[in-house]
């Protein structure tokens, strides 16, 4: 079960698209899941076979639980269709407890010095717990075959358990972590920093997230039918939990994030007359909102300023591997979710556009995939929406800056000499002291008025 | 299309946007927005759906006409009746 | 009186006392409030008790409830086994307990089983106090911590007392626990101030205590060490180590709950305790951390305990032998991967 996002302790399988014997490949949507904010689309961190599901749908379980086994592409998995014959290396999915796979050490390294895979072995002793002769007998049966790479137990990489998980939950390699720890050992603070610091894969295409999934279609519609009985009956405890989750967030938030904040009122008169004209000669459907120049506008202005543009973890600023604007959107039951938008400076505006709709849709109907929330490397607020004038934001853990965007109100306005009526907007920018200073974030601050006032550069 | 019909379908427009909108305590003179705690992109979904719906254009300068209810109706059968004519 | 006056809580009024002089205050709410309950134990009357927990408390109730016994542990855990079965609620007392080895054969043979060898027909609803712990000179005989052995017994509820709201909320509700209550008090720590509310609260029998939260590493102890695990604890946070330190105070039934939950949080565990390490609560507390938090983990549970000797009566020697500050601090920093 991966953490889809800060504070999340435990999910549920609300769903599986795939089955064992699928092939999948890395980025494909395979499970949707319910967290205490929302129902989210779980993406597969590489690409094997899915050998079984050990985690049934309907069941939670805390975030690190293992959801499935995977194989490597081209590994005979025995689906529930096919299930005859080899009984030397027939699955263990007939020992009791899909969990409980029961060696001893000895069997262990003998399974690993003759290339063994233990999950493809049956289980003769008390309880299914496989003994030395299996071992012995699935390595004679398999012996022309090369060995079967290494189970995690005996990956020989030094690490604790903890990093271990972390490590499955990423979809990191331990191997390429440098370990900090006694005689070597990868430590959970390790993993972290390789997270962050771009060793990790990055979903496999680049923008827009292609929706590759065989359940694109079908997702949607499903997440929508299993949300409606959970929001009908247990509502309010949906609206608690995630009551519970924004507050864990927000409280590491003000507990560990040194806040300073920055606020310059712009005039965007013409600027809005700009987007008028833009949006004059289309359809509905094809205009733009100023939502998406405020999001531009910041994602152009980080380009230059990547000390705003990341996590801070484990006392030290990792810059994000791109500008993934995370977009505050409010849900109509209360509380709110801020997905990514990712490589938002690459974007044009009607791609933005488009990406955010397509947000907001998801968002409230459920169906956001996990990597989206856990992507922001900034997150943009645009609570002028609901008529307030100004922001001081709180930054959402790990990141290390908001920028809120106020009303768009008439104000008063000297212009060449003269007072004028124009159209102003507040730009708020929090910003977190032990990533960047003040003069930095003014600096970010001002470069995103300026592709503001000009909006042909957005 | 009367002026009941055009209600409905606004009612309707705003029943996918905003699930838990109870039109029997929907004032009329309301502003949707702060009513049904719509926000710009729900006022442009809205918008949109009445476009396709209605088969007429809704310029941007427009939308403040459609704020309330008996507005959005008002302002709908205006453009309706001239898009017929 | 206003409705506004009746919702602002009043600042509970305070008393000072030593942690000697809330042990008596328990002990007396038992006397006032069931007339069932009665005391019994070695120089608890005419001389107060050996720590003087229950001085003056014969004048007040009597020789009938206050009753001296001759030195015989086993005749006084007997006679207060016997004494429950037939419906009377007696708290006996064992001055220490390392005189309580020659009342184990009633409490594990007797007290601990009576309820399952009479298919449920016979509670063994009786108190057993006793003391622990070094800190005195008092040497091999006198100084032992014997907390694991009881935890180690079915049938029997076992809780360490160490803080004052812990002597004052526990006694009540071990009385009407239907089975046999065993608590640990700690002599080393009966001149111990501490300003408390005037009406004590009860507290939950079966429930660990988080004394400190912290972020960074989960330190289990239990006893009076839990004092000296506080003091390391602010020294590590100095050095940037925020410790969680939790008080077993159940010893059995354990609240592996409280400590897996805090586990998942930090990621590391300490285990602190004055008793020797093998075989201790210590070691039950690592493996249950092992069975189930073994994903949490990032680096190995480590233990301290009683150095495996008998206690010595020197005084730096005793000192050596039991977890201090400054021992409590090199392992977290070593577990913490600070070395």
């Amino acid at each position: 079960m991966p953490s889809l996002g800060s504070g999340m302790d435990v999910g549920r399988i609300l769903e599986w698209y795939v089955q064992p014997g699928d092939e999948v490949e890395r980025g494909q949507i395979v499970a949707l899941v319910e967290t205490d904010k929302a129902n989210i689309d779980v993406e597969i961190f590489t690409d094997g076979v899915i050998a079984e599901l050990l985690v049934e749908a309907g069941v939670k379980v805390p975030v690190g639980t293992p959801l499935a086994r995977l194989a490597d592409l081209g590994t005979e998995v025995a689906t529930p269709a096919a299930k005859e014959g080899q009984p030397a290396v027939e699955p263990a999915a007939e020992v009791p407890a899909p969990t409980s796979l029961v060696t001893s050490p000895i069997v262990r390294r003998l399974a690993e010095r003759t290339g063994v895979d233990l999950h493809a072995v049956h289980g003769t002793g008390r309880g299914g717990v496989i003994t030395r002769h299996d071992v012995e007998e699935a390595a004679a049966a398999q012996r022309p075959t090369p060995p079967a790479p290494a189970a995690p137990a005996g990956d020989g990489h030094r690490a604790s358990p903890y990093a271990r998980r972390l490590a499955a939950e990423r979809g990191l390699d331990l191997s390429e972590v440098a370990g900090s720890g006694p005689g070597g050992a990868v430590l959970a603070e390790d993993v972290e920093a390789a997270a962050t610091t771009g060793v990790r894969p990055s979903p496999a295409a680049g923008p827009p997230p292609a929706r590759t999934a065989p359940g694109e279609v079908a997702a949607p519609p499903a997440a929508a039918a299993t949300t409606a009985p959970a929001d009908t009956g247990p509502a309010t405890d949906r609206g608690q939990a995630m009551r519970q989750a924004i507050a864990r967030a927000m409280e590491r938030s003000n507990r560990e994030i040194p806040h300073y904040h920055l606020g310059e009122t712009i005039d965007i008169e013409s600027t809005l007359g700009w987007l008028a004209e833009v949006n004059a000669d289309r359809p509905p459907a094809e205009r733009l909102l100023s939502a998406v120049l405020f999001i531009k506008a910041t994602a152009l202005a980080l380009r230059r300023s990547s000390d705003l543009n990341g996590y801070w973890v484990d006392g030290a600023f990792h810059p994000g591997d791109g500008i993934h604007v995370g977009v505050a959107i409010n849900l109509r039951r209360g509380g709110l979710l801020a997905p990514a938008i990712r490589n938002a400076d690459e974007r044009s505006l009607d791609e933005l556009m488009a990406a955010l709709k397509d947000l907001v849709e998801r968002t409230r109907a459920g169906g956001l995939r996990g990597s989206e929330l856990t992507d922001p490397t900034i997150t943009v607020s645009n609570l002028g929406d609901s008529g307030v004038d100004t922001i001081q934001g709180v930054i959402t853990p790990p990141q290390v800056a908001f920028v809120g965007v106020g009303r768009i109100t008439p104000r008063p306005w000297a212009v060449d000499g003269m007072l004028a009526v124009r159209r102003t907007v507040y730009l708020g920018l929090s910003a977190d002291h032990r990533a960047s200073d003040g003069h930095r974030g003014a600096r970010v601050l001002t470069a995103i008025a300026d592709h503001l006032r000009r909006p042909e550069t957005l | 299309m009367t002026t009941d019909e055009l209600r409905d379908v606004v009612l309707d427009a705003l029943t996918r946007i905003a699930p838990e909108t109870d039109p029997a305590t929907l004032g009329p003179g309301e502003d949707l927005r702060d009513e049904l705690d719509l926000d710009s992109m729900d006022e442009l979904n809205l918008i949109t759906a009445l476009c396709q719906r209605l088969r007429i254009d809704i310029p941007e300068g427009d939308y403040p006409q459609l704020r309330t209810l008996d507005g959005a109706v008002a302002y709908l059968e205006r453009r309706v009746s001239a898009a017929t004519a | 009186m206003t409705a506004t006056d009746a919702t602002t809580r009043p600042t509970p009024e305070t008393v000072r006392m030593t942690l000697r002089e809330a042990h008596k205050q328990s002990l007396r709410a038992a006397l006032d409030h069931d007339e069932r309950v009665f005391l019994m134990g070695e120089d608890i009357g005419a001389y107060g008790g050996c720590f003087a927990v229950t001085m003056g408390l014969l004048d007040e109730y009597g020789p009938e409830r206050i009753r001296d016994t001759p030195l015989s542990e086993i005749a006084i855990v007997g006679t207060a086994i016997g004494a429950a079965m037939n419906g009377m609620r007696p708290i006996a007392e064992i001055m220490t307990c390392n005189f309580s080895l020659l009342a184990m054969d009633q409490i594990i043979n007797n007290a601990a089983t009576l309820l399952h060898m009479s298919g449920g027909q016979f509670n063994v609803p009786v108190v057993i106090r006793t003391t622990a712990g070094a800190g005195r000179q008092l040497a091999a005989q006198h100084s032992h911590s014997f907390e694991p052995y009881f935890a180690h017994v079915p049938g029997i509820r076992v809780v360490s007392l160490a803080t004052h709201a812990d002597a004052r909320g526990v006694l009540a509700p071990a009385l009407e626990d239907p089975d046999p209550v065993i608590l640990f008090e700690y002599p080393r720590l009966m001149t111990m101030e501490a300003e408390v509310p005037v009406d004590p609260d009860i507290v939950d029998l079966s429930s660990a205590a988080i004394r400190r939260p912290g972020s960074d590493v989960t330190v289990v102890t239990y006893g009076a060490t839990q004092h000296t695990v506080l003091d390391a604890a602010e020294a590590l946070a100095a050095d940037g180590i925020d410790a969680e330190v939790i008080d077993l105070r159940s010893l059995r039934p354990l609240d592996d709950a409280t400590v897996f939950a805090s586990v998942a949080r930090t990621h590391r565990a300490v285990v602190v305790e004055e008793a020797w390490r093998t075989v201790g609560l210590g070691a039950e507390v690592a493996a249950r951390i092992a069975e189930e938090a073994f994903y949490d983990l990032d680096a190995p549970v480590a233990r301290i305990g009683c150095a495996e000797v008998p206690l010595p009566y020197a005084k730096h020697l005793e000192d050596a032998a039991i977890p201090q500050v400054e021992s409590i601090v090199a392992e977290v920093r070593r577990v913490m991967h600070r070395g």
